[in-house]
């Protein structure tokens, strides 16, 4: 078994924390992981993009070859279009539909919309209104998680497990709301 | 032995732990700074190994020496660039008696994520005559930085870690070993050894010259570098390097006829299993993280009809990081068909100072400025968030070359007869090494203005705190003797731009050296602050 996922989002966005509750349920799935990461320059405000590797046997490399990708995984909608020479012909797309519009020649939203609904396989998740729903604007990114769970090699109960690891000392309401962001996020077909 | 999750840099600060290390130096620098951080974590918790920020390389790495002379376990951390500053050290530390295990970590960026050069640390440990070790995933990382020590007080000399981006910021679980304990107390038994007076120096690069047949051995020896062979295969071998390795073995399975594959990780190179695996081949494939250091040096020890593939023609790329994809040329492998669109033109996405910093308030002033002038400008800046002004809508710095390199390339404009000629430098670069360059302005006299944009922390490499507090910024300043009257320090905020201006302008009719101060802490600093 092997699975890929590039994680993409904008610098400040949290992408990390979001492959951290995922890097997590995987080790204690009993799978190995490796997660190349960006720091530095690019982590303000910039494009970010991190490689998540799970697998059963030996992973060689920190970073995933083009074309091979199982997943793309992003926290905004442009981000997610940026790294498809990566992905798969298979692969799935899961993303956000919020937009970060920190620059100033940004698409515009009809024609970015019109291309992510060219995309074969894909999860558009407004990530806003079901994290406020869940009860915290702060657990969009559970619900992303969440929408990508059925393609995981991981079980909600993994997932939930590594929330709990991560989330236990903050308190157990933010527990209690990022499991329900990932529910929520699980019920996106 | 346990089992830990660790970025490549933490897997060496683990090492460097567990391998007896006593005493822990470095400067940040994207992608080396996790180091130190795990390191200096660690030490509060423990009490110890002793570790700390410097000033800049030069003096972390002088300040590891101390440690090795003294008989104990050192290590030193820095990017890639940061061996430049350091460079005086190194080469003539290279030829002192080391005792005490000096490992020094220098953290590559091919590809330049994070910096602005790709130089190839592996020329350094050449070109002082040292070994180098070069993991290729973090385990490697973990039982490398722990060899290090062992080898360089074996071979009696420091010894490089050299890292690049992609392990130190990759996290995968290691396994560790028992620790070692400290080494006591032990200081150099002959001076003569630790002086590099020139009669000195002369024995001692003798000595040095002479332990080469050793590193030689111990890396002909080492079981990192592995020569698989596959005599059935006469036409191609493969050599990888650095994580050249990692995106060979990626590819390898769709090779029908393996090729034998010899890999390096211990330096100087192992000269005879070279020999053996371009004896018997057609063509030699190298694929090597870096520059063509390796391509280049065993032209000699080769038959001359071999052919060499590698980065020296250009089919693996000269530029830029390895990765699975890019090597796939050399091996005869096409590429592998993906899920993109072939349609819209995606806008790009730069890095770009946050919302609400200082430095945007401050350029905002500068630029300004420059308009109702009414005469020619010039503004140099330097290596720090504050190189982001550098893009729209700012854009506001002309030159950016390396740390420091603000106030002195300010000092030889205005020389040159460049007018109003101003040097933006952050609080933790001037001082690295931007207090010598003001004091060359002010022994000339020079007419430049130096705006310190003081965000109280060394904010680009994540927050660390800045060697001096800046309280103490502007006592620095005044102590080098530039006129009281043209020291000032003022808050970097939109609610004194007025002011701000006029302050600026003011300082540049003034025909000397000014250092305006403009204070205000990193907002991403003070965010972590208040969590
Ligand atoms: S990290 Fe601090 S200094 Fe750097 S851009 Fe952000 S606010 Fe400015």
């Amino acid at each position: 078994m092997k699975y890929d996922i590039i994680l993409s989002g904008v610098g400040g966005q949290g992408v990390l924390s979001l492959a951290a509750v995922i890097a997590t349920a995987a080790a204690k799935a009993g799978y190995r992981v490796r997660q190349s990461e960006v720091h530095g320059m690019a982590q303000r405000g910039g494009a970010v993009m991190a490689h998540m590797r799970i697998a059963d046997g030996e992973i060689y490399s920190d970073l995933i070859g083009q074309g091979t990708a199982d997943m793309v995984l992003s926290m905004e909608p442009l981000e997610s279009l940026r790294y498809l020479k990566w992905l798969s012909p298979e692969g799935v797309v899961v993303t956000s539909t919020n937009p970060v519009k920190n620059i100033p020649n940004y698409p515009d939203e009809d024609e970015l919309k019109a291309e992510l609904d060219k995309l074969k396989s894909k999860r558009l998740v407004d990530d806003k209104s079901l994290a406020s729903e869940a009860g915290s604007s702060r657990a969009g990114n559970m619900v992303i998680v969440g929408a990508a769970a059925s393609s995981l090699p991981l079980s909600m109960d993994d997932l939930k497990a590594a929330v709990e690891d991560l989330f236990s000392r903050k308190g157990e309401k933010i527990v209690e709301v990022n499991y329900k962001a990932l529910d929520l996020g699980s019920q996106i077909a | 032995m346990s089992e830990y999750v660790v970025l490549g840099d933490e897997a060496v600060a683990l090492g460097a732990v567990h391998g007896g290390v006593s005493s822990c130096y470095g400067y940040p620098g994207t992608p080396s700074t996790e180091i130190m951080e795990y390191l200096l974590e660690y030490s509060e918790k423990k009490g110890s190994p002793f570790a700390c920020w410097s000033s800049n390389e030069k003096t972390a790495l002088e300040e590891a020496l101390g440690t090795s002379f003294a008989g104990k376990r050192a290590i030193v951390t820095m990017k890639h660039v940061g061996l430049n500053v350091a460079a005086d050290a190194f080469m003539n530390g290279a030829l002192l008696d080391i005792r005490g295990g000096l490992v020094v970590v220098v953290a590559d960026d091919p590809g330049m994520h994070s910096s602005q050069n790709e130089q190839d640390t592996r020329f350094y440990a050449d070109f002082a005559k040292i070994p180098l070790l070069e993991p290729v995933n973090q385990q490697q990382a973990y039982d490398m930085t722990r060899e290090a020590f062992d080898l360089s007080e074996k071979m009696g000399c420091p010894v490089i870690l050299r890292l690049v981006t992609r392990l130190s910021h990759s996290r995968a679980a290691i396994a560790t070993a028992a620790p070692r304990e400290e080494n006591p107390i032990n200081k150099a038994p002959n001076k003569m050894d630790w002086m590099l007076l020139p009669a000195n120096a002369r024995r001692r690069w003798d000595s040095l010259l002479g332990r080469q047949k050793d590193m030689i051995a111990y890396s002909e020896e080492s079981s990192v570098n592995t020569l698989v062979m596959n005599e059935s295969n006469s036409d191609r071998a493969v050599i990888t390097a650095g994580l050249g390795y990692n995106y060979y073995k990626e590819n390898e399975a769709e090779l029908t006829d393996k090729p034998s594959h010899l890999h390096i990780g211990v330096y100087p190179l192992p000269e005879e299993k070279i020999k053996k695996i371009a004896a018997q081949v057609k063509e030699l494939i190298i694929l090597e993280e870096g520059y063509p250091l390796i391509e280049r040096m065993i032209g000699g020890l080769l038959p001359r009809d071999l052919k060499i593939t590698g980065k020296l023609d250009n089919i693996v790329p000269l530029q830029g990081e390895l990765n699975p994809d890019n090597i796939r040329p050399a091996l005869g492998l096409a590429p592998k068909e993906s899920a993109a669109l072939a349609s819209m033109e995606l806008a790009g996405r730069p890095p770009q100072l946050c919302k609400g910093c200082p430095h945007i308030d401050t350029y905002t002033v500068i630029k300004e400025v420059q308009a109702e002038l009414g005469e020619e400008s010039t503004v140099t800046s330097d290596i720090g968030c504050y190189a982001l002004g550098a893009l729209p809508p700012l854009s506001v710095p002309e030159t950016i070359i390396c740390m420091g390199a603000s106030i002195t390339s300010a000092k030889g404009s205005a020389e040159a007869g460049l007018k109003n000629v101003m040097a933006v430098i952050g609080d933790s670069t001037f001082l690295h090494s931007g207090l010598t360059g003001l004091v060359d302005c002010v022994a000339s006299g020079t007419d430049v203005t130096i705006i310190i944009v003081d965000n109280e922390t060394t904010a680009m490499t994540g927050g660390q705190t800045t060697i001096l507090p800046s309280s103490r910024l502007e006592n620095v300043v005044r102590g080098i003797g530039v006129e009281p009257d043209h020291v000032v320090t003022i808050p970097a905020h939109r609610k004194f731009h007025d002011e701000n201006k006029d302050r600026l302008k003011k300082e540049l009719a003034y025909k000397g050296v000014s250092v305006i101060i403009a204070v205000r802490e990193c907002i991403e600093t003070a965010r972590k602050k208040n969590k």
